[in-house]
């Protein structure tokens, strides 16, 4: 992609496009050139098994870890993460919300939600107090400013990760597996939750899971990551109606399952590659 | 991990200072973790440092009558040496082990990773307060360290042994001059700096140990940190001293 063509795809409503990412780790090569754009304000979710590199990609896109080859363009500028400037810029512009939420756990959940605003915001103490208060009301857990993430439930720890992902009103917020290690009812909470904000913030959400019919539910885009490579992208629509394989197999596990235990009821005999 | 990567990441650590916000209370903070609490093992260690030195002294300088001179080598023993290394080594033992395993706890709890993503400088936030507060608490708990030796040094050497206190506290005035006093700061604020930069280097780059993973990555770069610090005392304590005798 040229200056020229970043500058379209800018214009066109593209917040965010990479292009030809490449990543490895050692002889493990975990992104094989991944590509694809994401709209602004719209919810891009990044389906994949584990495993796929679905957060080592989010990993790269939020600058944690370095891409051996590729280009991320976000706002019609191609990023440099060498460029301090640039790399300082683009962190105030977005929020990553983590898998284990990386909370501090020394720090109350006002401290935590105020945190990125005192260290990166000349507002004052008083602005600061304010603003991290307005966010955790929104989140609803204003009654639990003064207490510690470990004294929360997992659900509410998952909000105050939110809160603090979007205190600094981000343009973009890359969310790391959501909803791993939940039951569905809180799996479909968290989703509810990223669609209840997005719309009230107005940010752009950038999702990586594996949880297929609420990714589906929630999102306007999804991309299958298969085997470091984007397999398939379109609308979760397109994604249900797909006949590629890789996508079938992946969308109707659940079916496959059920017909394999099934069998192994009927006393069939299973081969490994059925299994 | 190498020397070059330790000397980037103290470099940017004491840059840090400058573009830092609310530095003040997270200096605070540290000088409380690194000083009050580690108040009671500097007392403990030090009074017994002074009164084993106290012993071994009067039954040395007897040999050739010299008791008079207990004061002085109590004195000269605790600022030129004893004091700083000790002092240094307990709270390595105490802080510096510490600040190892909060660091490699926050590394494998992503926390450090999350400040980066925020755009907080993760060095600024976590190691320069404590390095700010080790160039103040060093130098503080080596003179205290001194003082209660000294007190020690009098306890066993004049209400045990029976030398005159007036003789011993004189002995310890007229021997200690201001370049014993310097080369005693000198080492406190060099032992302070390489300490707790050893220790938040081993435990900031705890993820990266090839031998383990998660808490046992945390464990394996605490104890690296203890001691690779308590032999960088020793061997710093030795270049300094070849300098100034």
């Amino acid at each position: 992609m040229s200056p020229a063509s970043d500058n379209n795809s800018a214009a066109n409503g593209v917040i965010l496009s990479v292009d030809g990412l490449v990543k490895s780790f050692g002889d493990r090569l975990v992104l094989r050139g991944v590509t694809f754009e994401v709209q602004k304000g719209s919810a891009f979710t990044v389906l994949g098994p584990s495993g796929a590199g679905k957060s080592v990609l989010l990993k790269c896109l939020a600058n944690i870890e370095q891409p051996d080859e590729g280009r991320i363009v976000f706002e019609g500028r191609s990023l440099d993460f060498r460029d301090r400037e640039m790399r300082d810029a683009f962190r105030r512009r977005c929020s990553f919300l983590f898998q284990g939420n990386a909370l501090f756990d020394s720090l109350t959940a006002l401290q935590n939600v105020a945190l990125p605003l005192e260290q990166t915001t000349p507002l004052s103490r008083g602005e600061i107090k304010s603003r991290a208060m307005e966010a955790l009301g929104q989140l609803e857990l204003h009654e639990h400013a003064d207490h510690y993430p470990a004294m929360l439930s997992g659900g509410m720890q998952k909000r105050l990760a939110l809160a603090r992902a979007i205190v600094a009103r981000p343009e973009m917020v890359f969310f790391d597996e959501p909803t791993s290690g939940l039951d569905p009812l809180r799996r479909n909470a968290v989703f509810t939750m990223i669609a209840k904000y997005q719309a009230l913030f107005g940010f752009t959400a950038l999702i990586v899971t594996h949880d297929v019919a609420e990714a589906l539910a929630a999102s306007s885009m999804v991309a299958l990551l298969h085997k470091g490579e984007i397999c398939f992208r379109g609308t979760p629509s397109d994604f249900a109606a797909s006949a590629n394989p890789v996508v079938a197999s992946f969308r109707d596990s659940t079916d496959a399952l059920r017909s394999t235990l099934a069998a192994v009821r009927r006393g069939e005999h299973i081969g490994e590659d059925e299994e | 991990m190498g020397l070059g990567e330790y000397a980037v990441f103290v470099g940017r650590s004491l840059a840090a200072a400058f573009h830092t916000r609310r530095l003040a209370g997270r200096t605070a903070r540290a000088v409380y973790e690194q000083g009050f609490r580690c108040l009671p093992v500097i007392l403990i260690v030090g009074t017994f440092t002074g009164l084993v030195l106290g012993l071994q002294g009067y039954y040395v300088l007897n040999r050739f009558g010299s008791e008079g001179l207990l004061g002085a080598l109590v004195s000269l023993s605790l600022v030129r040496e004893m004091a700083p290394v000790l002092a240094a080594l307990m709270l390595v033992g105490q802080a510096g082990s510490a600040l190892a395993a909060e660091l490699g706890i926050q590394r494998n709890s992503e926390q450090i990773a999350a400040l980066d993503t925020m755009g907080i400088d993760s060095c600024g936030y976590l190691v320069t307060p404590r390095l700010l507060s080790a160039l103040l608490v060093y130098p503080a708990q080596t003179a205290l360290f001194v003082a209660v030796g000294l007190w020690g040094g009098s306890l066993s050497g004049s209400l045990l042994l029976g030398v005159d206190p007036g003789l011993y506290w004189s002995a310890v005035e007229r021997a200690v001059d201001s370049e014993d006093v310097r080369e005693c700061l000198l080492k406190a604020l060099t032992f302070g700096v390489l300490t707790v930069s050893i220790c938040a280097y081993c435990g900031f780059n705890a993820h990266r140990t090839r031998s383990a993973t998660g808490a046992r990555a945390v464990s394996a770069a605490t104890t690296k940190a203890v001691v690779v610090s308590s032999i960088a005392v020793l061997a710093a304590d030795y270049v300094i001293t070849s300098m100034l005798v």
